[in-house]
């Protein structure tokens, strides 16, 4: 379902790519995922084998409980597998130390929370810039890519304001902005629009897709919304720890 | 580079989520002001002491006691010793040709104190006429010098301010007998200040005494002192110690130091311990309030050794805000309020507390290893924190 952009024309810096090559991005082989509660012992993924191709928008759904989040969250590298192998852009990150592994998330991954996850007393800009304070960038660079994002996702006028004055679509796509602003390799989203209503989350879901279709973002997209899932070119259903149907989306 | 900026980037992040949490906060600055505070104005009290009775004498001036006392109250010196005492090498001439020694005694008066109405000690000074030559740095800043012969003292100016009763023009009674006040002086802030001067001739009449309480001796110069101590302690009609003036007035500042300086411990550590759990407790709300806010901050790829660091430096920086206050409070309410208490001699001795740069710096190392402690296992705890599972607190 094509949905017109309602932002303004791209000038961001990073490379557009009308035409991403579909090559696997990341590529997960037999991968479980286990907690243990006292004596017992959780499987919540069970010998996971999946491959997302670069320039993908995937929606990844399922109940609460299939394991969706923590699939996300392993390809993230906010956790460890508890078996099996992740790769991502070739590079196995199930090795990597927990600095390590955070270097890489600063390098590869922009991620997208329901609840946005701004700092309050920050501006907008600032919260933008954080990834930022993690590169070799000067100040002046940094301030030219927050502005550069924060356009992207049109929210210039309110660079100055801080998460309180917006309302919960600006956040989110504050948030967008700071997840696109050191020119991640993925897009990591956790339910993005979950907290918003129908028409503020279509706004937000176009912009994702815009990125996707645009600039060739690779995206990876949990949702429990069918609807949002519509935006994305593939959707992954998972239950009980499992893959159970994929397919393109309608 | 990159750690720094992104340590202090993260250090005014949490900064400036301060105001949002005043009252938890207020717990960590309060706390740190109260202990730097007490702890400052213990120790500017000692200080004050010390700097009184070390301030009291000169490297040139010896004094002699009694063989084995610890103060001039305690010590006895008759005329014959103090004759073979100024004929000693070293010992530096007058004008008339005679050895500058003063035969000094020492008497107890007591005088209502002007802060509580009570009777309290007073040293009365009874001094020879050397002793004036011998101390250049007394001067008489009103009415005149004590007329020998006469009842007539002169009153140091912390006796006067300590002391009921003591103003030039004023009688008082001292062991039954009336002197007339008739001078006020200065001696360089030291601990004679706070006392009553007479001619010692003259006390020696009024109550009865027969010898001195020390002999203060000027001498050639400050090399001198040894070959005078060892032509004292070598003759056998003498059996007397000889101490610089300076080490003599700072032994009797001992004690009290001492004292003081158990109290410091005592005070400082049972306090220091109550600020320590005030500071983790009020790291451990800060940290538990950003659960989801330091979590981003990880995801988004801030070390955990940033996330440890920041968090300390927050601590420190609330700290040292505490201990800047707690200080700042110490030097305004304490430098230079002027007390009294009893000196080794069991008489008053007036001094004022001093807040020392010394004692600012000391309080505030003090609330940095505090604020260091306080935020050490909060900041442990935050960067230990599965990043996953912190992210579902919100």
């Amino acid at each position: 379902m094509p949905v017109p952009s309602a932002f303004p024309p791209p000038q961001y810096t990073l490379k557009p790519d009308p035409e991403p090559v579909m090559t696997a991005l990341v590529s997960i082989r037999g991968v479980s995922k286990r907690y243990t509660r006292g004596k017992q012992t959780v499987e919540v993924l069970a010998k996971l084998d999946l491959d997302i191709a670069s320039g993908d928008f995937l929606a990844l759904m399922g109940p609460s409980g299939s394991g969706k989040t923590t699939l996300l969250n392993l390809i993230g590298g906010l956790d460890q597998p508890s078996d099996g192998e992740i790769r991502v852009n070739d590079k196995r990150i199930d090795q990597l130390s927990s600095n390590a592994l955070a270097k890489w998330r600063a390098r590869h991954v922009g991620f997208i929370f329901q609840f946005y996850n701004l700092l309050p007393v920050l501006t907008a800009e600032a919260n933008v810039e954080l990834p930022l304070l993690l590169t070799d960038l000067s100040k002046a660079q940094r301030k030219k890519a927050v502005a550069a994002a924060l356009a992207v996702v049109g929210l210039s006028e309110r660079a100055t304001h801080k998460p309180n004055e917006l309302s919960g679509g600006q956040q989110q796509r504050v948030a967008i902005a700071r997840a696109l602003v050191a020119d991640p390799t993925l897009l990591v989203c956790d339910e993005p629009t979950g907290d918003l209503d129908r028409k503020t989350a279509d706004e937000v879901l176009t912009l994702l897709q815009d990125l996707n279709r645009n600039y060739g973002k690779t995206i990876i997209m949990v949702t429990h919304d069918a609807k949002a899932a519509e935006y994305a070119t593939h959707q992954l259903h998972m239950d009980k720890g499992a893959l159970v149907v994929s397919g393109a989306a309608a | 580079m990159k750690f720094m900026t992104q340590t202090l980037q993260l250090i005014l992040i949490n900064l400036k989520s301060v105001p949002s949490r005043w009252g938890a906060t207020l717990v960590i600055v309060v706390g740190l002001a109260g202990v730097v505070g007490v702890v400052t104005a213990l120790q500017s009290m000692s200080a004050g002491m010390v700097a009184t009775l070390r301030s009291t004498g000169s490297a040139s001036r010896a004094i002699v006691l009694k063989g084995g006392a610890n103060s001039e109250l305690s010590s006895f010196i008759t005329r014959d010793q103090a004759v073979v005492i100024e004929q000693a090498d070293g010992v530096a001439k007058g004008a008339d040709g005679r050895g500058l020694v003063s035969g000094e005694l020492i008497l107890i008066a007591e005088r209502p104190l002007r802060r509580s109405k009570t009777d309290s000690n007073v040293s009365m000074r009874g001094v020879g006429a050397a002793g004036f030559t011998i101390r250049p740095e007394l001067k008489i800043v009103d009415g005149r010098m004590f007329t020998p012969g006469l009842q007539e003292i002169i009153v140091g100016v912390k006796a006067l301010e300590q002391f009921i009763g003591l103003e030039v023009g004023s009688t008082v009674q001292i062991r039954g007998s009336q002197w007339a006040v008739v001078g006020t002086f200065t001696s360089n802030g030291d601990a004679h200040e706070s006392e009553v001067w007479v001619d010692v001739e003259t006390a020696q009449s009024a109550f009865r005494r027969n010898g001195y309480s020390s002999l203060l001796v000027q001498l050639d110069d400050p090399s001198a002192f040894q070959g005078f101590k060892d032509s004292l302690t070598t003759d056998p009609r003498l059996q007397v110690d000889v101490q610089n003036e300076i080490d003599y007035f700072s032994s009797q500042s001992r004690n009290f130091t001492r004292i003081i300086g158990v109290l410091v411990k005592v005070v400082g550590i049972i306090m220091g311990l109550g600020a320590v759990f005030a500071a983790l407790n009020t790291m451990y709300s800060a940290v538990a309030a950003r659960t989801v806010e330091i979590a981003t901050l990880r995801a988004l790829g801030f070390s955990g050794s940033v996330v440890i660091l920041a968090t300390i430096a927050e601590a420190m920086t609330l700290a040292l805000l505490g201990g800047a206050i707690g200080g700042l409070g110490a030097y305004a309410f304490f430098n230079g309020y002027t007390v009294s208490t009893l000196g080794a001699g069991f008489t008053q001795v007036a001094f004022s507390f001093r807040v020392t740069p010394g004692l600012l710096i000391t309080g505030m190392a003090l609330s940095l290893f505090v604020g260091f402690l306080g935020g050490f296992f909060p900041a442990l705890r935050a960067a230990r924190m599965q990043i996953a599972v912190a992210l579902r607190a919100s």
